[in-house]
């Protein structure tokens, strides 16, 4: 059977599910933005693994944190202006050394039409490395399949605390 | 006026967990970690020191991860008022395995005993409730403790959330290891997780 190739510039989705269903993740945990929407769907779709829609992001830190308490992996998804809610939260995973994979969908930096998201953008980096997190960054797909894997290993291996953040001119413009 | 509390905390905490068994304990930062250390050190136990509001959701963590566990949240009123989002997050999780117990002296005890809440008409139980516990409760006295105790080690089938009302004051710190790398580890190595 011929099966096509994946085409990353759409089908990047599906390979973040790919990479981390291989990385053995078997929690997700979110605040939707329209970015992560299809990766939510397969997430909640997929019966091995436990999702949990959350009322604020820095909850996701803490059941990250027991997930691995218990032995799993899980991974968390959010939008930048859900970043400044988790600061104090993340102290638990930069003091307890608890591996930490967050995918952050930016806003307010790239054709937003909403100001309001753009002051939480410009702290999103900042905020993050000041508590003790590794930031990577991804601005097209295949270079985010790439980060995604990269930083799955150097958190569940490495016990590393990591942020990817998706360029929100990767997402592409919201329509309004 | 409801009456005034009289059940002394660390009572409270030995007599909820004197036939623990295998269940995982997550104390929330405060008098709860300091309760949960008093009565006893033991390797299940996972103390927080911080991540104030977060007891409950890693409680919901590590209830998804071992579901054949009994996994209790003891956490304090201030503590879970600051998660109160996480109570429909648990809700809606409906995991069968997890109790929350707020040891309730409705006040901040860690910082001069400001008055919480909890003490001016605030019912975590309510919440709870609404938010689809299975089951909820309030008790005052350490015969309803004992009664708790067994109630918690029996099976459920979704989240339940107790209160244990108890006087406020600060009894003598009992102070766990404030090195979470060191309690994650042996928590893991616990559960047959080897450290990386």
């Amino acid at each position: 059977m011929h099966s096509p190739k994946p085409n990353p510039e759409t089908d990047w989705p599906s390979e973040l599910y790919r990479i981390l269903k291989a990385a053995d993740v078997r929690q997700m945990s979110y605040v939707p933005d329209a970015g992560h929407s299809r990766l939510i769907r397969m997430f909640s779709a997929d019966r091995d693994v436990t999702t949990n829609v959350l009322t604020t992001e820095e909850e996701g830190i803490a059941i990250a944190a027991g997930a691995w308490l218990g032995g799993q992996r899980s991974v968390l998804l959010m939008q930048s202006s859900g970043v400044g809610n988790c600061i104090n939260m993340l102290s638990l995973s930069a003091i307890g050394r608890f591996p930490l994979l967050m995918l952050v969908t930016m806003r307010g930096e790239w054709a937003e039409f909403n100001p309001w998201q753009v002051p939480m953008s410009r702290a999103t980096q900042p905020s993050l490395e000041a508590i003790g997190l590794k930031v990577m960054r991804a601005e097209t797909p295949e270079d985010l399949v790439e980060t995604v894997e990269s930083a799955a290993s150097l958190a569940y291996e490495s016990d590393q605390q990591i942020a990817v953040l998706i360029g929100q001119r990767l997402i592409g413009k919201k329509k309004w | 006026m409801p009456m005034q509390a009289q059940l002394d905390r660390r009572a409270a905490v030995a007599a909820l967990l004197k036939d623990r068994k295998d269940t995982l304990v997550v104390s929330g930062l405060g008098s709860p970690t300091y309760d949960l250390h008093s009565a006893g050190d033991h390797d299940g136990n996972f103390y927080l020191w911080g991540a104030m509001g977060g007891a409950a959701l890693i409680g919901l963590g590590l209830a998804q991860a071992q579901p054949e566990k009994r996994v209790l949240a003891l956490t304090g009123d201030g503590e879970q008022l600051m998660g109160l989002g996480g109570i429909a997050t648990i809700g809606v999780a409906r995991p069968r395995n997890l109790d929350i117990v707020v040891i309730d002296n409705q006040h901040f005890g860690e910082t001069g005993m400001q008055a919480s809440h909890t003490g001016r008409g605030v019912d975590l139980t309510a919440i709870a409730a609404a938010c689809g516990f299975a089951a909820t409760g309030t008790v005052r006295t350490l015969e309803e403790v004992q009664c708790l105790a067994a109630q918690i080690a029996a099976p459920s089938d979704g989240p339940r959330l107790f209160v244990i009302k108890v006087l406020a004051e600060n009894p003598p710190r009992s102070l766990p290891s404030r090195d979470a790398v060191f309690i994650k580890n042996r928590f893991r190595a616990h559960l047959g997780f080897a450290a990386a």
